[in-house]
């Protein structure tokens, strides 16, 4: 009556029945909001820009790995996540071809020479942004006004420009609100930056949908709650203190908080939980970092927005956070590690 | 992190699976009929092998003794049921290796009456007799550790035992055994904590009852008894409040030391139906020959809790209950921690405290394996606070012995909530046992080693 062999397997014998695929994929749900603001706001010329960063990381994706004879990875949407994330962080009017060539950066370098998925140091689609804004640092700060009546009925010609020639701009470009309070000292209002009425990177302008993306992923569980709050807690209360201190000088925190792309990095490129600490304490940590050195810099250096830069610092400080912050274990007293 | 305790009346992390105990916990419990062979390997709890003191063609009476306790940590057996030793020879364990043990053959027409012994009383024997008389049953740990009880009673030299945690907890799924016990064998219970307390010299008891189980626990509270200091506890539902750390810290919000035992902070924990089984059996001075199971599971016809004598063989229990055709796997204990059965050929032991059966359709593999993506899921269910992310990755490469230096690896007690929530289905749970007996392999070895120089 019974079959003749029983198969064997070492317990656990049931699992929860969620997969890594299943966190990409929800990850992709709550972009596609923002994606689809851009679209609204800024027009054809947006989703040319998104639809190239996305491509040229999912072909590079499978590229390298048919390379290296392994089998494909493009379906766990890692690398489809890399490439809406680039994307979004891109000028609206950006050349394609410098779109594509950061996907394959960020994707080869920031990915794939480490390992592929799980194994990377840095949040890929940064450092695919991060080359872009060290090889063309003008085309990536040439920004265009949101909300234009032609956005669409006709596409900007820089997006199109052939490959390897510089681009001609239109004449019209718009400031963001960062570059305006920079290099003219003006501050947008803080309803104008929430629901997206302002210029900037093509997916960083609705801090609004942002922040719902992120609630949605926090209530399914799939993201961690302390790293937006960490990096948006200690950038309010840092901008806070300078605008308590002189308002004359100092933008106002909500400014701080609900401009440039701090709510884009905070909810959706610190959280990337391959380049973030894993313990609690280290997450804090990790967002507070990143929090601070994005006021800093957007105050008192050279550039109007610091998140890139400050989200790929505390990505190589992640590892080290990890060695030295550890939960303590039951039964155990804490005890911190010297590295 | 003392800073806020959100934790109050439970312990920190852990993890929710479906309960998946609707089927049997209304089911009472019902005898299960004598199987015409009985298989008993020596080897069913942790410790020294029992000493079979019969010989072939021995007739034996139910509850007789058929093999001694062989020193401390050990304890006898006794003949589950009446009839004949048919053979001493090995027989199958569910490890799959063979190890001594008796083929008894039943009488048929035996009314199995139980052979009864000395009596201890509660009221007038000592500490020592009662530990003496809990070893003399063969009584161990029934919820599925199978450790000899009185081993755990004996309270060490300098150490006092406050409080005696009875363990209701049963937070394994599909399993209803304790649930059924209480409900059902009340005075057995409290009997067993008169004897309890006397041993331990513990002056109060706690019942920790989940609060899946609210019936169980306020049936319990009607009953008891005036003279007794018992308290009933119900705790949130969460994995794995049974097991006795987590009890300790739920219940009195206290921390078993690392590598320690609950008697480090004044606790001894029993398992509920162990409990009952002491205040059934010490009165009457016999031994254990059966225990409470819980047969369920998708692939199961006639799903309950039934009491079988030990030494039942496996195929004789499906046979009886009914099993579909194409079973593919078999459990014995929850599907956390109970371990998948090879061999139909083995035999229930005193550990046994579920058999779950599933067919290929019910099983739930997990499809692929991806790498790790550090996601913390790991470190939010594990309850002993460890960072099953990185001993994964350790593992991999096994560095076992940084394993237990840097990251407390033998603090693991297999729990497997590691494994059973990471969505890039690593077996974490499953390296960290892998691990546990190299290093313990390897720290022997350097004991041995130590002792030659």
């Amino acid at each position: 009556m019974f079959k003749k062999t029983l198969d064997i397997s070492s317990s656990p014998h049931i699992y929860k029945g969620r997969s890594t695929d299943d966190i990409m994929k929800n990850v992709v749900w709550a972009l596609l909001p923002v994606v689809g603001f851009s679209v609204y706001s800024f027009g054809w010329n947006a989703l040319w820009v998104i639809a190239t960063a996305t491509l040229a990381c999912v072909l590079t994706e499978h590229v390298l790995c048919k390379l290296s004879k392994k089998e494909t990875t493009v379906q766990d949407y890692s690398a489809l996540i890399t490439g809406l994330l680039l994307g979004l962080t891109l000028p609206p009017i950006f050349p394609l071809w410098m779109a594509f060539v950061g996907g394959v950066i960020g994707i080869a370098l920031g990915k794939y020479v480490f390992g592929g998925l799980g194994y990377n140091v840095f949040n890929p689609a940064l450092v695919g942004r991060a080359v872009l804004q060290a090889a063309f640092p003008v085309a990536i700060t040439t920004w265009h006004p949101a909300f234009l009546a032609d956005r669409f009925s006709t596409v900007s010609g820089s997006v199109f420009t052939w490959p390897f020639m510089q681009p001609q701009f239109d004449a019209i470009s718009g400031a963001t609100p960062l570059s305006a309070f920079k290099f003219d000292g003006i501050t947008a209002s803080t309803a104008e930056l929430a629901f997206g009425q302002i210029s900037g990177s093509t997916g960083e302008t609705c801090a609004i949908l942002i922040a719902l993306g992120g609630v949605y992923l926090i209530a399914r569980n799939m993201m961690s709650w302390r790293i937006p709050a960490a990096v948006l807690l200690s950038a309010f209360v840092l901008s806070g203190l300078l605008y308590v201190i002189n308002s004359e000088v100092y933008p106002s925190p909500f400014f701080m908080l609900f401009s440039g792309g701090l709510m884009l990095g905070a909810v959706f490129m610190a959280t990337d939980m391959v380049s973030s600490p894993i313990t609690p304490i280290g997450l804090w940590i990790y967002g507070g970092i990143i929090g601070i050195l994005t006021i800093v810099i957007r105050i008192w250096s050279g550039l109007p927005e610091g998140v890139m830069y400050s989200i790929l610092l505390a990505n190589a400080i992640s590892p080290h956070i990890d060695k030295v912050i550890q939960n303590r274990v039951y039964g155990t007293s804490r005890k911190i590690k010297t590295i | 992190m003392a800073l806020f305790n959100f934790h109050k009346n439970t312990f920190k992390h852990g993890i929710h699976p479906p309960e998946s105990k609707d089927e049997t916990r209304g089911l009472p419990i019902r005898q299960f009929p004598f199987s015409p062979v009985i298989i008993l390997p020596m080897a069913q709890h942790i410790g020294t092998p029992s000493e079979i003191v019969v010989r072939e063609g021995q007739e034996v009476v139910r509850g007789e003794l058929l093999a001694k306790a062989v020193g401390y940590l050990s304890v006898p057996m006794h003949a589950p049921v009446s009839g004949i030793i048919r053979k001493i020879a090995n027989v199958p364990t569910i490890s799959g290796k063979m190890s001594p043990g008796i083929y008894l053959e039943t009488f048929p027409s035996s009314t199995q009456e139980v052979l009864e012994g000395k009596p201890i009383d509660p009221d007038t024997a000592t500490a020592e007799e009662i530990l003496q008389g809990i070893q003399d049953a063969g009584i161990v740990g029934l919820g599925g550790a199978a450790f000899p009880t009185h081993v755990k009673l004996k309270v060490p030299e300098g150490k006092k035992c406050e409080t005696l945690l009875i363990n209701g907890i049963e937070c394994e799924p599909y399993l209803t055994t304790d649930h059924r016990v209480m409900l059902e064998q009340e005075s057995d219970i409290f009997t067993g904590i008169k004897y309890l307390l006397k041993a331990t010299g513990a002056g109060k008891a706690i019942i920790g009852i989940e609060a899946n189980k609210q019936d169980a626990a306020d049936h319990l509270a009607r009953h008891i008894p005036e003279d007794l200091p018992v308290s009933i506890k119900v705790l949130p539902v969460k994995y794995p409040q049974g097991a006795e750390k987590m009890l300790v810290t739920s219940v009195l919000q206290k921390e078993v030391p690392s590598q320690g035992f609950p008697i480090e902070v004044g606790v001894v924990v029993v398992n509920v139906a162990t409990t009952a089984e002491i205040g059934r059996l010490l009165p009457h001075g016999s031994g254990i020959q059966e225990r409470v199971i819980t047969i369920a599971g998708p692939g199961v016809k006639k799903k309950g809790n039934y009491r079988i004598p030990v030494g039942t063989p496996l195929r004789f229990v499906l046979e009886h209950v009914g099993v579909d055709e194409d079973i593919t796997e078999v459990y014995m204990g929850g599907p956390m921690m109970g371990v998948a059965v090879s061999n139909l050929d083995i035999s229930i032991v005193k550990g046994t405290s579920g058999i779950l059966v599933f067919t290929g359709k019910d099983v739930s593999q997990p499809s692929k394996t991806y790498p790790c993506i550090k996601c913390g899921a790991c470190l939010d269910a594990c309850p002993i606070l460890l960072n099953p992310s990185k001993l994964g990755i350790l593992a991999k490469f096994e560095a076992y012995d940084e394993m237990a230096r840097d990251f407390h690896l033998m603090d693991c007690f297999e729990c497997g909530s590691c494994t059973y929530v990471c969505p890039s289905h690593i077996p974490l749970v499953q390296y960290f046992r892998l691990a546990k007996r190299v290093v313990r392999k390897r720290q022997a070895e350097k004991k041995e080693e130590e002792v030659n120089v």
